[in-house]
């Protein structure tokens, strides 16, 4: 059952891909007018729309597929949990994509499902016993309701994001260019991180080393990416793999770190090939196929994407959470880590709300502002979980 | 101070921007504007009426918008900073938090605790910050919601010249039928569910008004949870205890002034099955064994009569039930919930008196080490006295025999044995866990180790919490009043004839589109063209235009 799982949101991934491409053409495939001079690119918007609730039922297959074999609902570990996240973002998009039938939406809001989905994956994926404090309906109700309410909001994203490639002059080269393109390489980190992941996964390398921990005990660490970074007075066991050129300190979880340090190594090489081969800035090389978009209207898919999101995060978030955390730890509130930040996405998202609606923050700002919500969200679920150790860690 | 009267014949409040029956604007930076502020429909507020007495400054302070979105920022800023190191709840309670910040985390974290961050959310600033919040809400949402309700209430249907002509949707037309459009208009407005009113030969189709209150529902929920949160240091309102219960056992529940008693019939842990086909791989990798269920069989009882201490109290049952983590007892605004246990705790241990020479055992004693008796009579002469008894052994500083708690968990005792040889002094006998030592030498008898019973202990928190229906109802009036504003837009439509012309003007207090699609529609259904969006052009203009249609966008 967990391997019809595992195929069935392999499907759905191919799919978002399909679809993605399908909306890319529609976008930028203007050419492609008739005789009458009527855009087909209009059709495969909707061709690609079909594919996207395609792919979004085989994700709904992985998702009760898993759950039948679990016996449980699926979001109680990292995988699980992003996966879903991933899930909950194509769900947002269709509902959107049905307001305002904008294809760009789809061309920029499918790679992210698809980098999210893939990013998962890179987490253990077998299903795991439930401890007693996750024992309870509020599982479901809370944590689905936040996912969901977090993939409405990454639509703010993704319409942000748009709005700035689309309107940022790049021929300048000021701070704004700067982040964008900063963003934009850490998108390229991420998909670094999850390719060189996989390559080496394929591989199956492993390098073992033998350390002092914080115990002060020896201790083994294994590798699954040469190490560059070597752990706390780490010696190699394994043989013929690569010699350290650092040796990290006793608090530090040295075998993330390295991959960190492989992450983000490896995205500036792509990040520096892709511009020599561009001899742009990344946004820059994007910003022509996005010409014919109308900046208003993406930011009000943006505004709209947090309107809607807003109240379901709330809810789920903040609202449920209390009523679980009531139920499972006596109080409704402990100043966790991880309700402190889901409180800080909501004031967040609070005071966007109130600068967009009274002291007219459109356009431009409101973008910059729907991008820091994302990072935020992101936070929330890679550094808090992974981390910040909690009541809610799954590290 | 004095009303203002518009040309129309209304009244307006002094301060008032659009008159708040037909809408003409009173001022003369809207007169000169091509489009008017619309934003609380240019009511006359408080806050930006008055700025004299020293109230008008902490009124006009509180109700900005501005300070309101710092608050929520500082909040926001303050909150973040309390995630970077474990608050003070979270460190072991049996350390010096002072030492603990520097030697887990070095000089930050001795700043950390020096500035008082390990304790953040509990400081006065914080509070102050939280306080903040709440007087910006109430005070900014009495300066607009009593207006605004004034002008939407107040507003007629047919509406000014000036006030239509500075709209953001706007236009003028010239249809061949007037009369034939604007009953169409109406017709088809009403279809598309607004409430439309007419007043010779003007309309005013309104929607959803109702999701103007939305944001002030909202706060009222804010407000009512805040104030929840502070009832919380009221006493009374709030019982947080714990309680420990051996199986067997029945303690009185602390916090319910003995009413109320507790008994622990037993208590387990479950663990997965590890030859699960479905978890072992995770098991595996997790490498031990993992809990599936905590569990208390728990009967809770009632004392007829508040029972003083010392007598037994005369109980009743009141319910039994399973207590586990995420299923807590309850009762009256109490609830037990499963919170830490104790496996086999050592509970009565056996030992038997022997003749050392010849390994005659004389009898045997079982001593319930919570109550242990002075004297244990075993017959003919023989008695085993306990002379001290150390629950939880150690030698102290002194070198002495002593106990660090009442809990057994390394009981010893000094037995005096009696027996015919010894019938006045008896002989003295050291016996603790692994050890057993005569305490002045040679000794004709010894006490040996025969046995224990252990019992397992259950922890239950006690809670009591009298705020949870503020919070309740502030979080539900929160959530309507939040998805109210939030999911429905007001959306208006005017139409007014001047001669053969149909003017017509629309607004909404968001999602622009959305009233776009009912001009569309309406355009389709009755040949009014769709008014010109001024925002919409004036945004083009500065673009760079590229002449194509954006059906695309
Ligand atoms: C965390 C606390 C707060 C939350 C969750 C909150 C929530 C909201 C929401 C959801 C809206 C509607 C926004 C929209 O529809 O786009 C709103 C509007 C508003 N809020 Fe708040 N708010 C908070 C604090 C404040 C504070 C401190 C002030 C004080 C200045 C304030 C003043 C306003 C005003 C003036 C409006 C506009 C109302 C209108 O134009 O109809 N809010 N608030």
């Amino acid at each position: 059952m967990v391997e019809i799982s595992s195929n069935l949101l392999l499907v759905a991934f191919f799919l978002y891909l399909i679809a993605t491409i399908c909306f890319a053409i529609s976008v930028t495939g203007r050419k492609w007018r008739d005789k009458q001079g009527d855009v087909t690119g209009n059709r495969l918007g909707m061709v690609g729309y079909m594919v996207t609730a395609i792919g979004f039922i085989f994700n709904v297959g992985y998702f009760i597929t898993r759950w039948l074999a679990a016996g449980h609902v699926p979001v109680s570990n990292m995988f699980e949990y992003t996966t879903f996240l991933g899930m909950a973002l194509t769900f947002a998009f269709l509902i959107l994509y049905g307001i305002y039938k904008t294809n760009v939406l789809g061309m920029f809001t499918l790679p992210i499902v698809m980098l999210i989905i893939a990013f998962a994956s890179v987490f253990p994926t077998e299903v795991e016993p439930l401890i007693p404090a996750l024992q309870s309906n509020w599982l479901k109700i809370h944590v689905t309701t936040t996912a969901l309410g977090q993939g409405i909001l990454s639509i703010g994203f993704a319409a942000g994001l748009i709005y700035l490639v689309r309107t940022l002059d790049f021929n300048k080269r000021d701070k704004k260019v700067f982040w964008l393109e900063f963003i934009m390489y850490c998108l390229v980190s991420l998909v670094s991180f999850i390719l060189i992941r996989y390559v080496f996964g394929l591989f199956q390398y492993q390098a073992v080393f033998q350390y002092v921990n914080e115990a002060g005990e020896e201790a083994e660490m294994v590798y699954h990416m040469p190490a560059v970074l070597a752990p706390h007075q780490g010696t190699p066991v394994s043989s013929g793999v690569m010699e350290p050129l650092l040796s990290m300190p006793v608090w530090l979880r040295s075998d993330d770190a390295n991959t960190v340090l492989w992450s983000l190594g490896t995205g500036v090489l792509v990040y520096a090939v892709l511009r020599l081969l561009l001899r742009k800035p990344l946004g820059g090389a994007v910003q022509p196929l996005l010409k014919n978009i109308n900046p208003d209207t993406v930011d009000e898919v943006s505004y709209r994407a947090i309107a809607i999101g807003f109240p379901v995060f709330t809810l789920g978030g903040l609202i449920f959470a209390m009523i679980w955390a009531q139920i499972a730890w006596t109080r409704f509130w402990g100043w966790d880590p991880k309700e402190v930040w889901a409180l800080i996405t909501f004031l967040f998202y609070a005071a966007y709300l109130h600068l967009r609606l009274s002291r007219g923050w459109h356009g431009e700002p409101s973008a910059w502002l729907c991008v820091i919500g994302f990072v935020i969200i992101m936070f929330n679920l890679i550094f808090v979980n992974l981390v910040i150790a909690g009541l809610h860690s799954y590290a | 101070m004095e009303k203002i009267k518009c040309e129309c014949g209304h009244f307006n409040p002094y301060g008032t921007h659009l008159c708040e029956s037909c809408g003409k604007p009173l001022d003369d930076k809207d007169k000169n504007a091509s489009m008017v502020d619309m934003r609380y429909e240019g009511v006359a507020r408080r806050s930006q009426t008055y700025n004299k007495t020293i109230i008008d400054k902490i009124w006009n302070f509180f109700s900005s918008v501005k300070v309101g979105i710092g608050i929520i920022v500082l909040t926001l800023i303050a909150s973040s900073v309390g995630t970077i190191f474990p608050q003070e709840m979270y460190i072991p309670s049996n350390v010096n938090p002072a030492e603990h910040y520097e030697n887990e985390y070095g000089i930050a974290g001795q700043i950390y605790y020096t500035l008082g961050f390990h304790n953040l959310y509990g400081s006065w600033w914080y509070m102050a910050l939280i306080a903040g919040l709440g007087i910006s809400l109430i005070i900014a949402s009495l300066d607009r919601v009593v207006p605004l309700y004034r002008a939407l209430k107040m507003q007629k249907v047919s509406r000014n010249e000036g006030f239509l002509k500075r709209q953001r949707m706007f236009g003028i037309h010239e249809p061949d039928a007037p009369e034939q459009t604007v009953e169409d208009t109406k017709w088809f407005l009403s279809k598309k569910r607004y409430k439309v009113r007419e007043e010779n030969g003007s309309l005013l189709a309104e929607k959803n008004r109702f999701a103007r209150w939305g944001p002030y529902i909202n706060h009222v929920g804010l407000i009512i949870f805040l104030t929840g949160c502070v009832l919380r240091f009221f006493p009374g309102m709030y019982v947080d205890e714990l309680v420990w219960v051996r199986e067997g056992e029945t303690e009185a529940i602390p916090g319910t002034d003995r009413e109320y008693y507790i008994e622990n019939e037993e208590f387990f842990v479950e663990l997965y099955d590890e030859n699960d086909e479905t978890f072992a791989p995770a098991l595996q990798r997790a490498g031990g064994p993992q809990v599936q269920t905590y569990q208390t069989n728990a009967v809770l009882y009632q004392s007829e009569g508040t029972g003083t201490v010392g007598t037994e109290p005369e109980l009743t049952e009141v319910k039994s039930d399973e207590i586990q983590v995420n299923h807590p007892l309850r009762f009256d605004n109490f609830a037990l919930y499963q919170m830490d246990y104790k496996l086999n705790e050592l509970n009565v241990m056996s030992l038997s008196m022997n003749d050392r020479a010849s390994g005659e055992k004389i009898g045997t004693i079982d001593i319930d080490l919570f109550d242990p008796q002075g004297e244990y009579d075993l017959g003919n002469g023989y008695r085993v006295v306990i002379d001290s008894y150390f629950p939880n052994f150690e030698f102290n500083e002194d070198g002495e025999p002593s106990t660090v708690s009442d809990i057994p968990d390394n009981p010893a005792f000094i037995f005096q044995m009696f027996s015919p040889e010894h019938p006045e002094e008896g002989e003295y006998s050291f016996v603790g866990i692994q050890r057993n030592e005569d305490v002045f030498g040679e000794n004709d008898y010894e006490m040996s180790f025969e046995g224990v019973e252990t019992k397992d202990v259950t922890a239950l928190t006690v809670r009591k919490d009298l705020t949870l229906p503020f919070l309740i109802a502030g979080g539900s009036i929160f959530m309507i009043g939040l998805i109210q504003g939030s999911y429905w837009s007001h959306r208006r439509i005017w139409l007014r004839r001047f001669g053969g012309e149909i003017w017509t003007a629309g607004h909404t207090n968001k999602h622009w589109a959305s009233l776009k699609k009912d001009f569309v529609a309406l355009s389709r259904e009755t040949g009014l063209e769709v008014p010109e969006d001024k925002q919409a052009k004036k945004a083009m203009k500065e673009k760079e235009p590229n002449g194509r249609d954006d059906s695309n966008g």
